[in-house]
């Protein structure tokens, strides 16, 4: 147990380097990882289908690839054998695919999402799927259909949303890697709460097929990792234009694992956002904010202000374009094709009354105020409005933004206003919740790439701060090479990785911290 | 319940017709609109579909290139205006036959606009109808209803979906307000639907077979007053999908709005569904979500701009326009305006140039589809061209002819030989020993036994009555079993009793 | 902007095919209210000189050419349908009328 408890602390990068060099199996490692997941989720509760027979097959045959050697084993992906976790949004052959909604509960795909099939290209086992909240709308992971996931740091308290169980998963060292989808913040602002990394990429640099539209102008799958360098690799594996997504990107993948390699802020220009920090921040967020700041700037970086004026009106904007886009993206959902179908209690049984019946029992509540807000803003007499207005805001933070990265080469603000808060705190206060994403939420309306990396533990309750960098369109890999710097240099003031500082999760004297559950 | 209708004249002695079109055109591109599934009619249900078709979760939808060109050739040919930039939105509705709930289609941006088609009615009057728009959409899945009475809608205990023809790609070409037609409308409803199946099978982007549904109108139609301007409430009938249904429902259209205007009431806006059977329509039922759609531009999709260079690059592909071609082929084979209209009238323009093509001259090739094949077809109640007859037959039965191998109501039999399937025009005269009788010794022997029969009339021709020589001729004919030249056999009586002919 | 009402959330629930119950209705209402309250700033943000995004990264004519690609059998398009019959999707009746 000791030596795989170190073959599960380990770095995708490392993983993949004994796994090259023959020191460790696939099969060892994705078995430490199963055995992980059996002993914690339990508590955490990250995954909702645990994929062990197939992952088990996989890293046998990459194992037996490798015992063969010649050309076979030359041509394996860096990242064969380095296992994963997938996002319960993104559709995989072979396991159930629920997006967190009792509305698909048992639905299998026919088919595979674009980066799931470039995974299996890699030959990366791939773990199981992740709890999400339902169709990716929350900041908490509460609003999933299958119950909450825990923060590994503190199990009473919400391990952020959607994207909840694959940052807790990853956290929880329950998976070296995973894929997030980043709708307002869902990847970035679950990593800032477990201490983890996560990134969006630029809006169409990752193919959003299979990926279970929230917001299709919005919506982004991503990386979720315990290291800089470890997004930089995976980001590198799901990355690149494909032909079935019309919004994906025609540029070649850049060098992004180079750039985290090779990660230098010397003479680089570093702009803090003036709207996006300050009031509302907590003081442990701004502490830890201001900290990285000076290190940056003591690793020759200058550190400049910029101001975006109209990020105030991010957030109303977000809310009016997401439940539009997703009001009509989850229309399908009907109880004709697939997933659910409910009859209704009693009167005429028409096909448009179970329409409404199986909606109103598949869709919990975040998901219906969400299509009826969406609905609205669309409805005849409002489009101009609300949809409308909210499209020329999109232009106002795109020019906030091309000001911005006029004087800066990339921007830096807080992930997320707060640190990881408790569950139940939030969930009956929609616009609370909301708040959580008003850091995140610019990028997506403007398609700009974002990474959250660990900032260290706020002061007041010694839970993980996030950092959250943001570069120019197709400029993602500014991301890593600045996120990899900051990491080094904070990981050399902490000694060692924030996560060294998490609980054990095994340890009897942690799980009394969380011992309501 | 039936509605009460004015007679037509009475409707016109009253008011002034007004229409307006909706032309759904199916393009017959090998793939799907916004998937990579076949476009291909009446398979075994749900197998020309995949995931994106099925509106399974995760899928998104990329455009066909093939499509959009076509699409940009109906505007052309409608002489329409090519947005420089146009988008797809969302219309948003339930119905179970459109399997992402919502339809994708383009709404206040199209792709072609302002265009017009010229129309010309039987008399040769040319009509101008003007064209708003025409707009790329998807066709939905197809429903049939169980349980209830005869596959309606009505009283159906369940229904079954097929979504093989779920995200085939579709052009709407959208008409102006069509005024001033009068008494004509009916005709002209006709003839324009015609013309744009016409188009869109002459540029070769759609099957074009009605019955099949690739091409189907809805037809607007609203009346006012002689003499006022401002429109009546109109009615959209839907489902109309022959051109004899087009005139119909036009014209059955006009006799009810004319009577609901004349009991007083106010003519109700609606979808009629046009009923063949009755040649009556009924009321449609409203969707529940009426008129909220909820458009907005699709997300998933990117605009479409269409340069001025790929606009003329596909301009300069564009085949002879329908009427450029009438006009063309009237002049190449010297017709008549009244002959070259009774071959438009009759459907058999195509099948003349094919025969022309074939070998034959202009005035065979119209004697025989208008002498021979147009009133079997209407007999087989089937499309001349439907009817089997190869142009190579047609040549090849009038060069017998011309050989004098064959007489014309020889080759009308052999023409109904070949019909039948029993070979080709000279196996079928081989079998039925139908060869004219061209050996004048077999004829002589038959003109002097007849001579011999009829002494009197022998006599008569003798002495200078020719007229009398029927009777011989005749008697000559029924002994060969109508196998002899006549022309042939009045000679060689002449020749027989040294008569100057 | 008008405030939105019960009525108005009973006709979206409606145009959105949910089925609620008068309770829900008057949640949702109350919620919607501040939720649109909160959002309705954005309207006077941009004036009629700022055009809309629809996309973020603007791209034009994507294309695919016609190709026939892959198909799903009857079996696999109906492996995940609540109701099939004869390789068909089976649906409640459409109109609630004999």
């Amino acid at each position: 147990m000791t030596e795989n408890n170190e073959l599960i602390r380990l770095s995708a990068a490392a993983l993949a380097e004994k796994l090259a060099a023959r020191e460790i199996t696939a099969v060892e490692v994705t078995q430490a990882y199963l055995d992980r997941i059996a002993a914690v989720d339990g508590k955490v509760h990250a995954f909702l289908h645990v994929n062990a027979d197939e992952a088990l097959a996989v890293a046998a045959e990459v194992d037996a690839i490798r015992a063969a050697g010649g050309a076979a084993a030359e041509e394996l992906h860096v990242l064969a054998g380095v296992p994963i976790a997938v996002k319960d949004l993104i559709v995989t052959i072979g396991q159930p695919t629920t997006a967190g909604s009792k509305i698909l509960e048992g639905w299998h795909s026919p088919y595979d999402a674009t980066v799931v099939e470039r995974l299996r290209a890699a030959k990366m086992p791939i773990l199981g799927k992740t709890n999400l909240d339902e169709f990716a709308m929350g900041s908490s992971t509460e609003h999933s259909a299958y119950g909450p996931t825990h923060n590994p740091w503190d199990l009473e308290r919400i391990p952020g949303g959607s994207g909840g169980g694959s940052a807790a998963a990853v956290a929880a060292f329950e998976a070296p890697l995973a894929l997030g989808t980043d709708t307002g913040g869902s990847i970035r602002q679950p990593g800032a709460v477990t201490g983890t990394v996560g990134v969006k990429p630029t809006y169409g640099g990752v193919s959003r097929y299979g990926a279970i539209a929230m917001a299709s102008s919005l919506d982004q799958i991503g990386p979720v990792s315990r290291t800089v360098l470890d997004s930089a690799l995976l980001h590198q594996v799901i990355g690149g234009h494909d032909p079935r997504d019309s919004t994906s990107l025609p540029d070649p993948l850049e060098d992004l694992v180079a750039a985290a390699r090779t990660g230098n802020v010397k003479g680089m220009k570093i702009g803090i956002i003036k709207e996006l920090h300050g009031e509302g921040y907590q003081a442990g967020v701004e502490n830890r904010f201001n900290e990285s700041l000076e290190l940056l700037k003591g690793a020759g970086a200058e550190i400049v202000e910029v101001s975006c004026p109209n990020f105030k009106y991010a957030l109303g904007a977000y809310y009016l374009i997401m439940p539009s886009e997703a009001s009509s993206n989850l229309a399908k959902f009907d109880g004709v094709r697939y997933g659910l179908r409910v009859l209704p209690k009693d009167g005429p049984m028409t096909i448009e009354r179970v329409m409404g019946a199986t909606r109103a029992a598949g869709f919990g509540d975040e998901v219906k105020r969400r299509i009826i807000l969406g609905t609205y803003a669309l409805s005849a007499g409002y489009y101009d409005a609300y949809y409308g207005s909210a499209q020329k805001v999109r232009t106002l933070i795109q020019r906030d933004f091309d000001a911005a990265f006029e004087k800066a080469d990339v921007l830096i603000s807080p992930t997320a206003p707060t640190t990881a808060f408790k569950l139940g705190e939030k969930l009956n206060d929609p616009l609370a919740m909301y708040l959580n994403d008003v850091a995140t939420i610019p990028a997506n309306m403007a398609g700009v790439p974002g990474l959250s990396l660990p900032g260290g533990l706020a002061d007041e309750d010694g839970l993980p701060v996030g950092i959250q960098l943001l570069a120019p369109a197709r400029q993602d890999a500014r991301l890593y090479r600045v996120g990899a710097v900051l990491e080094s240099l904070l990981e050399a003031q902490w000694g060692g990785p924030l996560l060294d500082k998490a609980p054990s999760l095994t340890d009897s004297a942690v799980s009394s911290h969380g011992g309501s559950h | 319940m039936t509605d009460a209708t004015l007679s037509f004249e009475e409707a016109m002695d009253k008011y002034d017709p007004v229409l307006g079109f909706e032309v759904h055109v199916e393009l017959n591109t090998k793939t799907k609109m916004f998937s990579c599934a076949p476009n291909v009619f009446g398979d075994e249900p749900n197998t020309n579909v995949n995931e994106v078709d099925l509106g399974m979760p995760g899928v998104l939808p990329v455009v066909n290139k093939t499509a959009i060109e076509s699409s940009i050739k109906i505007g052309l040919a409608l002489n329409c205006k090519i947005a420089e930039k146009c988008r797809f939105a969302r219309k948003n509705y339930f119905y179970p036959d459109t399997p992402k709930n919502f339809q994708t289609s383009q709404y206040d941006e199209p792709i072609a606009y302002d265009g017009y088609l010229d129309i010309e009615l039987s008399d040769g009057t040319v009509f101008r109808v003007e064209i708003e728009r025409a707009h790329m959409e998807e066709d939905a899945g197809k429903l049939t209803h169980m349980g209830g009475a005869t596959g309606r809608i009505q009283g159906a205990d369940y229904s079954l979906v097929d979504y093989n023809r779920s995200g085939v790609p579709l052009v709407e070409i959208v008409t102006k307000p069509i005024e001033g037609a009068g008494s004509r409308a009916p005709e002209l409803a006709k003839a324009y639907v015609a013309a744009v199946r016409e188009i869109v099978k002459n540029l070769g982007v759609s099957d074009a077979k009605m019955e099949r549904g690739n091409v189907r109108c809805d037809a607007n139609v609203s009346l006012r007053p002689h003499g006022r301007e401002r429109f009546g409430i109109r009615s959209e009938t839907k489902n109309v999908n022959s051109l004899r249904a087009v005139e119909h429902a036009v014209r059955y259209e006009i006799q009810r709005h004319a009577a609901v205007l004349d009991s007083g009431e106010p003519v109700i806006q609606e979808t009629r569904h046009w009923h063949e059977d009755t040649r009556t329509t009924t009321s449609g039922r409203a969707k529940s979500d009426a008129d909220d759609y909820r458009y907005f531009p699709e997300p998933d999709l990117v605009p479409i701009t269409a340069s001025r260079e790929w606009v003329e690059e596909l301009r300069a592909t564009l085949p002879e326009p329908p009427a450029a071609r009438r006009k063309r082929l009237q002049a190449d084979w010297g017709y008549s305006d009244l002959e070259f209209r009774d071959v438009v009238n009759a459907g058999v323009m195509d099948e003349i140039e094919e025969t022309i093509a074939a070998g034959a001259t202009a005035t065979v090739a119209r004697k025989w589809w208008m002498g021979e094949i147009v009133g079997r077809a209407k007999n087989a109640d089937v499309d001349p061209g439907q009817l089997g007859v190869a142009p190579a037959t047609i040549v090849e039965l009038n060069k017998m002819v011309e050989d004098g191998k064959i007489n014309n109501k020889m080759a009308s039999e052999v023409l109904d030989g070949v019909l039948a399937g029993e070979g080709t025009p000279a196996e079928i005269v081989e079998k039925r020993g139908l060869a004219v009788v061209s050996d004048d010794a077999p004829l002589l022997e038959a003109i002097d036994a007849a001579l011999a029969a009829q002494p009197d009339v022998a006599d008569k021709i003798r002495g200078g009555k020719v007229q009398a020589i029927g009777a011989i001729v005749g008697g000559v004919m029924k002994a060969t079993r109508g196998q002899a030249d006549a022309g042939r056999v009045r000679e060689l009586i002449l020749q027989r009793l040294g008569v100057e002919g | 902007m008008a405030a939105i009402n019960r009525d108005d959330v009973a006709h979206l629930a409606q145009l959105a095919h949910i089925e609620m119950s008068a309770e829900e209705l008057d949640r949702m209402a109350g919620e919607l209210a501040v939720i649109v309250d909160s959002v309705k700033s954005v309207s006077e943000a941009a004036g009629d000189d700022v055009p809309a995004t629809s996309h973020p990264i603007p791209l034009t004519n994507v294309f695919r050419e016609d190709v026939v690609g892959h198909t799903f059998t009857a079996e696999q398009s109906l492996s995940g349908a609540p109701d099939a019959y004869e390789g068909r999707f089976k649906v409640p009746a459409i109109l609630d009328e004999v």
